[in-house]
């Protein structure tokens, strides 16, 4: 039975089991309801769940795993010398995969029957120009070896569908006779339910975890292999980044590191004051008419993708600052400072144009919060609006302030797009904010991207690179939280 | 109630400080306050009482304008401190602020240290020339609103670190630091417990040597305890207005008379 089917019986049981639940409560009181403990939808819910949960959980963890076991005897019947040199097991199983998947087409548009494509032999039929014809396209002639392959794998997924199919079924019809006899007026179908939302919950919320742990882990593993490959004094304390690829690289964090520290102080530079002027601007100034024309604008800008903002810093702010500091369009401030229209400042600013919205938008929500009775406290004492902002309610929303800080900052130290199209490609240390730099992300992605070998430490370096990252951008929203709580508790 | 007490309380001075005329506020389309005329006098303690929502605090707020800053407020008729109108153009109502103190409802102590909370007002008015003479003001401030003998000794700790009724004596020390005329009480002790409440009214009642004070009070027994004046307000109409001893022994409203035998309210 194809999953899609099983699936549709499943669920059509389980409507089937929610109405049954359902008429069996209320049968078992006569038809009133307020002899029952819970309310008739109640047991009906739990005859559903208790059909749907074990047999899709069942269904979902077999779709996983049939997949890799049938794989694994497979292969273990392919001889070695099947293999090509330099190549991997991998290559003929997924040569396998397809004549098996090819077969079955030729089964589903009438063109063989399951008999015949069991019958086949690769020696006197050609399988190649056979699948053509029902549209799948093989690579290289078929082998005896491969085709016993493909047959193999055929019958044992087959077999593997009959047989989960069997077993979900029986899992259902056992769910649902086995809560069936539950379902009478004393079952507390409601507490059973309310237990299978709380399941549902948990597991929501630990796949959200599992999928962080599992990120985190596959960053490691591979800068595990990166630092067994290269040394790690090198990654954490040269000066250097040269990558080369015909090897002997120098493969040092600390310029990238640099580059991403220098823009994003810049980003922050620009975004930090423009946007906190605007939430207390928006928060304490403005009148209802302005604030919801002026909010939801603000926010539109949160909402642009970062690769419009690097066009913006690529056609716009980047020949605008070589126009001011360099000699484009032969220098309106006759000043030759800047050569090019990528720069640390052109980045810097782009982005901290995109984190405006980020910072105005948080620190509006924080000012908001300050509780109008500290206004009214000093308003009262003959205090002007602005000496209010500045000495009360500032000082009570700055813990949060600096939590939206560090908040954008981690945003801007992740940011690749705008530094990509900004910023430029060389990695070095300098303070000059007109000369071109790069950052973290920007070499992730070049590193990653390239025609190399996986295997190289110019390639696995990329990971060591991410995993830096994650750890300082972590690092950062671990500081800003620890800040918001300890602060907060002190004020409220 | 101890009605002998309160019959003998005598009024120190007839001089008048505050004086309203016709005053008709509204809230968008609400009528909040319907042509009230008061006159209160200098160093006493004036009360106002009523059910709720019967326009006592927003009458008060009125006093220092603190009603400005709500944009759907207007205000009519005229409210004259000693002599001149607050609601002439060319009144700063934050220089009127200064003159007329205001203690909230709930403890507001800013999130600064008690030294702070108390020097703010005299910072921002620039009364100090120096830091001695600041250290002056925040002791005579904590030591008039009877809080410096249980704080002097860490004035660097953060004011809202201390109990509800310190809280509140410590923004009354904050409110009188600014040295002002009048001060004014929005249910000063409704979130206090019976001990903060005893200290903060033996506090009103030392207050009105320096100071004409106009408190809003839900407590009938508060009002007659602390008050030389009681104004009763009924539904926006300032329904009543005379000697405390007077408006609650011998109430000439039948109004009156039902909300304090407790029939309205």
């Amino acid at each position: 039975m194809p999953t899609f089917w099983l699936v549709v019986v499943l669920l059509a049981l389980t409507a089937l089991g929610f109405w049954f639940g359902r008429r069996r409560a209320l049968a078992s009181v006569q038809g009133n309801p307020r002899h029952l403990h819970s309310l008739p939808i109640y047991y009906g819910a739990n005859v559903a769940m208790s059909i749907a949960i074990p047999a899709l959980l069942i269904l979902v963890i077999w779709l996983l795993a049939q997949p890799l076991l049938i794989e694994n005897r497979v292969s273990a019947t392919i001889p070695q010398e099947l293999i090509p040199e330099n190549t991997s097991i991998g290559l003929v199983m997924s040569d396998v995969r397809r004549l098996a998947e090819g077969l079955d087409q030729a089964v589903d548009q009438n063109v063989m029957t399951t008999a015949e494509t069991l019958a086949l032999d690769a020696s006197t039929t050609d399988v190649r120009e056979l699948l053509g014809t029902v549209g799948v396209a093989l690579g290289s002639e078929v082998r005896p070896e491969v085709l016993a392959a493909a047959q193999s794998y055929r019958q044992l997924s087959s077999t593997g569908s009959t047989a989960m199919a069997v077993v979900c079924l029986v899992l259902a019809l056992v769910g649902f006779g086995l809560s069936a006899r539950h379902t009478n007026k004393e079952f507390r179908a409601r507490n059973v339910v309310e237990r299978g939302v709380l399941a549902l919950l948990i597991l929501a919320a630990s796949l959200a975890i599992l999928t962080t742990v599992g990120i985190v882990l596959s960053m490691l593993f591979e800068t595990v292999n990166f630092f067994g490959l290269h040394a790690w004094t090198d990654f954490f304390f040269g000066s250097t980044w040269a990558p080369n690829f015909r090897g002997d690289s120098e493969l040092s964090m600390l310029p990238l590191l640099w580059g991403t520290l220098y823009i994003s102080a810049i980003a922050l530079l620009v975004a930090v004051p423009v946007g906190l002027f605007a939430a207390i601007y928006l928060s304490e100034y403005a009148g209802p008419a302005v604030r919801s024309l002026a909010k939801p604008l603000l926010e539109i800008l949160a909402g642009i993708p970062t690769i419009v903002y690097g066009l913006f810093a690529l056609l716009t702010v980047g020949p605008l600052l070589l126009n001011l500091f360099g000699q484009g369009e032969n220098g309106i401030l006759g000043l030759s400072w800047m050569t090019g229209a990528t720069s640390v400042l052109t980045a810097g600013v782009v982005m901290g144009i995109m984190l405006i919205p980020f910072v105005s938008s948080l620190s509006d929500d924080i000012i908001n919060a300050v509780p109008q009775s500290l206004r009214d406290g000093s308003l009262g004492l003959g205090a002007t609006r602005s000496e209010t902002i500045r000495q009360v309610v500032l000082p009570a929303a700055l813990p949060g302030i600096v939590g939206a800080i560090l908040l954008a900052a981690s945003r801007a130290i992740g940011e690749t797009m705008i530094v990509v199209m900004g910023a430029g490609a060389i990695a070095k240390f300098s303070a000059n904010p007109f000369e071109s730099m790069t950052t973290i992300t920007t070499r992730v992605v070049s590193q990653l991207t390239g025609d190399t070998d996986f295997a190289s430490p110019e390639t696995l370096v990329a990971f060591a690179l991410g995993l830096s990252l994650f750890v300082l951008t972590l690092g950062l929203n671990v500081l800003a939280l620890y800040i918001v709580r300890k602060y907060r508790e002190q004020y409220d | 109630m101890n009605t002998m007490n309160m019959l003998d309380k005598t009024l120190d001075t007839n001089t008048t400080k505050i004086t309203a005329r016709d005053v008709n506020v509204y809230y968008g389309d609400t009528h909040a306050i319907k042509d009230v005329n008061v006159e209160i006098a200098a160093n006493t303690v004036t009360a106002f009482i009523g059910p709720s929502g019967c326009g006592k605090s927003t009458f008060l707020r009125c006093i220092n304008r603190m009603n400005d800053t709500i944009d759907v407020c207007r205000v009519t008729g005229d409210i004259l401190l000693d002599g001149e109108d607050i609601y002439d153009k060319r009144v700063d109502p934050v220089q009127l602020r200064a003159k007329v103190g205001m203690v909230f409802q709930k403890p507001n102590p800013f999130p600064k240290s008690i030294y702070d909370n108390v020097a703010y007002g005299p910072r921002i008015h620039g009364l100090s020339k120096n830091k001695s003479e600041m250290d002056e003001i925040v002791e005579k401030s904590l030591r008039r609103a009877a809080i410096w003998e249980e704080v002097k000794d860490r004035l660097d700790a953060p004011g809202t670190g201390l109990s509800g009724g310190q809280q509140q004596r410590l923004c009354i020390a904050r409110a009188i630091a600014t040295e002002p005329e009048v001060l004014l009480m929005d249910e000063p002790c409704s979130a206090l417990d019976p001990i903060a409440t005893a200290q903060v009214e033996e506090l009103i009642d030392e207050l009105r040597a320096n100071y004409s004070v106009v408190i809003v009070t839900h407590s009938m027994q508060q009002a007659a305890r602390v008050s030389q004046k009681t104004a009763f307000f009924h539904l926006g109409n300032l329904v009543e207005f005379g000697a405390t001893g007077q408006i609650f022994t011998n109430p000439e409203d039948p109004r009156t008379e039902s909300y304090i035998t407790g029939r309205i309210g």
